[in-house]
């Protein structure tokens, strides 16, 4: 005797499962350890914990050995295979874009009836807070002045002398390089990067119906053997690069933090400062891991959007603003026009900016596309991939063209208009304080106690939404792709990370860490491009 | 006195559900009443399903056992959250709302010290629905 009450009301309609025999939970540990629950995968929870225990360990007992190796070691790979970086981010683009207009693009991600998890606002606020939120904040100022004065991209040359003097027919051109050769950064190619991974994942968890975790994409190249010690590998790698990536950002980020503390507000910098804001960072990001991921994480990356988009504005209307709209046509125009050139990775003069900047970012995209792929893959279900594609690619490029204009712009008219009085020209290029290149900037304009105090706050909620996305990826992949972990779980790997922080930043190790971390940049670039083959056959197998 | 049943069940860990899922069968052929069985899911692949229409169909099917082995009418809803270790708590108390149920019975631990920090799931669905709930200690 049963009625037909019915669960859920749409069926999700038809999808290419992938057919194994593996379940997913089947290498995890339930059990309780007091009254704390645990779902854990073995071995790459306890694997992924102690090697990240090790490596503290180390960098804490050769201080200046690690900083040496991986100081030397990250340029060295950025510089030598500076033209793979360059050509794989150019398929990466290529691929990405190719998909919108292929029929593939109509495949939805979770079967042809899935709806949508979010609403656009709330799903663009929590990629673009994870992604790249706390570099928009750091960079937007910096790298405009920096690229239009000092490292010559395409070898344009400085609208400066030596003596610091103002060459009136140089200016013209560096301005829109600035701007062109920094959106480049910001723009097609970071994004393209985050959305291979993450179209990989989603497809292959929420079509193919495999575990939420970086292993499952490479399914159509390992088989069988990627739920043995290849995946495990896989997703060790994953969250080390994760963890690094997160706790080496927050440690320098609380240093920077720090400065511009210190210059803005008077509060002393020092090591006790820089060790509370970690906390304080912590703290946030606990309750918001807590709340989970719709009353945390959303409300956070929703807030912060509405706060940035509001300083935005402010910076906007209160700024040089003909000149932002101007700069924003003109550097978009300059972007499409030097793409080809700046995405050359062949035969190029500019090494400073190839490989001090270009070949950097692109192993660092690399190496973090692993957490915010996966964050992304995790919110994204519902959407058909050609509006994965658009939504992931292209909005944020136009989001951050729109940014670099406003900040970097405004920026950039100080600079010129009067280089003499300008704080951003004494602290990007007379001297070089990236920390307070922001504030520099906001010195500029009115109420700058309460901009900068807003920007302080906007660092600090950036760093917290990355702490508690990352944490959530971190969680997921150590307990096999579960999400629904028991909570502690996600509360100590939030922990944690606060916890290395300190402790790297107490013993050193940071910097060291951190290009350890962009090192591993190399052989993720050979995965993602092995993905986008891996994802061409995926989308080849679901039914249309 | 009461019109339906609502039992929350963890497929997962259906084997230790045995004492719930006992008494909210006695407690329908008493007042003759349907039971419906609710589990919560995420979006993502599980151990229960690669999709939550998998999943629906595994509850689907767990109702119907209870029904035919207890002789009781029985209905079934499958609930997805976007984070089922947070929200599990918020998506029961909507169940009840919408399912009309006024008595619920459910599995639960046996206190610990976590419980003075977190209230238990039992304790929230009291808190913040109008039915009777029934919390049924492990053997």
């Amino acid at each position: 005797m049963s009625d037909t009450t019915t669960g859920v009301p749409a069926p999700e309609g038809e999808a290419g499962l992938i057919e194994t025999d593996y379940e997913i939970g089947q290498d995890n540990i339930e059990t309780q350890i007091g009254p704390f629950g645990l779902d854990i995968h073995n071995p790459v929870f306890a694997v992924s914990a102690g090697v990240i225990v090790l490596f503290v360990i180390a960098a804490l007992i050769f201080p200046t050995q690690a900083a040496d190796f991986f100081g030397w070691l990250r340029p060295a790979l950025t510089s030598t295979f500076d033209w793979l970086f360059l050509l794989a981010g150019n398929i990466f683009v290529i691929f990405t874009v190719a998909l919108i207009f292929t029929p593939y693009g109509s495949i939805r991600l979770g079967g042809k009836e899935a709806t949508p998890d979010y609403t656009y606002m709330g799903w663009f606020a929590m990629l673009f807070a994870a992604g790249m939120g706390i570099g928009l904040m750091f960079f937007g100022v910096l790298e405009p002045v920096y690229h239009m004065a000092i490292s010559a991209p395409l070898g344009t040359p400085s609208p400066f002398d030596a003596d610091g003097a103002l060459i009136p027919e140089n200016v013209e051109a560096a301005r829109q390089m600035g701007l062109a050769a920094t959106i480049y950064h910001w723009g097609l190619h970071p994004w393209a990067i985050y959305a291979v991974l993450a179209l990989a994942l989603a497809l292959f968890s929420y079509n193919k119906g495999l575990p939420l975790s970086v292993r499952s994409a490479f399914y159509p190249i390992l088989g069988e053997r990627v739920w043995g010690w290849w995946g495990h590998v896989i997703d060790i790698l994953a969250v080390f690069a994760t963890l690094f990536g997160l706790t080496t950002s927050l440690g320098i980020g609380a240093q920077q933090a720090n400065a511009g503390l210190e210059h803005v507000f008077g509060i002393p910098n020092n090591l006790t400062v820089q060790v509370i804001l970690i906390i304080g960072i912590t703290s946030i990001a606990l309750i918001s891991v807590v709340r989970g991921l719709d009353g945390g994480v959303k409300v956070l990356s929703e807030i912060n959007m509405a706060i940035a988009a509001l300083l935005l504005l402010f910076v906007f209307f209160v700024g040089p603003t003909a000149t932002i709209i101007s700069d924003f046509g003109k550097g978009l125009v300059a972007y499409v026009v030097d793409l080809p050139a700046l995405s050359n990775p062949f035969g190029r003069t500019d090494t400073d900016y190839m490989h001090g900047w270009t070949s950097f970012y692109w192993a660092w995209w690399i190496s973090w596309s692993p957490f915010v792929g996966m964050f992304i893959a995790r919110v994204s279900r519902g959407r058909t991939v050609r509006e994965f594609i658009i939504c992931v690619l292209l909005i944020p490029s136009l989001v951050c063209v729109m940014w670099m204009a406003v900040f970097g712009g405004t920026a950039i008219d100080q600079v010129l208009s009067d280089p003499t009085a300008s704080a951003v020209k004494a602290n990007v290029i007379d001297s070089y304080s990236p920390e307070l290149s922001l504030f520099a900037m906001l010195e500029g304009l009115p109420l700058s106690a309460i901009t900068s105090f807003i920007g302080v706050v906007l660092v600090i909620v950036f760093f917290v939404t990355s702490s508690d996305s990352g944490s959530l990826v971190i969680d997921t992949i150590t307990a096999g792709g579960k999400v629904d972990a028991p909570v502690p779980q996600r509360v100590f790997w939030a922990s944690f990370e606060g916890l290395v922080a300190i402790v790297l930043l107490l013993g050193g190790g940071l910097t060291a860490l951190q290009a350890m971390v962009i090192s591993t940049g190399l052989p993720f670039t050979l995965v993602l491009l092995a993905m986008c083959w891996a994802i061409w056959k995926g989308l080849r197998s679901e039914p249309r | 006195m009461y019109n339906k049943i609502m039992v929350p069940v963890d497929l997962a860990h259906a084997d230790k559900l045995a004492p719930a899922l006992d008494t909210a069968a006695n407690l329908a052929k008493l007042y003759k009443i349907p039971v419906t069985y609710v589990g919560v899911t995420a979006s993502t692949p599980g151990p229960l399903g690669h999709n939550p229409a998998e999943y629906d169909e595994k509850l689907k099917k767990f109702s119907e056992d209870q029904g035919a082995r207890h002789g009781i009418a029985t209905g079934w809803k499958a609930v997805v959250s976007h984070d089922p270790a947070v929200d599990l708590d918020d998506k029961l108390v909507e169940t009840v709302h919408e399912t009309g149920s006024n008595l619920i019975v459910m599995a639960t631990h046996i206190p610990n010290v976590a419980d003075h920090v977190w209230p238990s799931n039992g304790g929230r669905l009291a808190t913040h629905t109008d039915a009777s709930v029934f919390l049924v200690r492990p053997n």
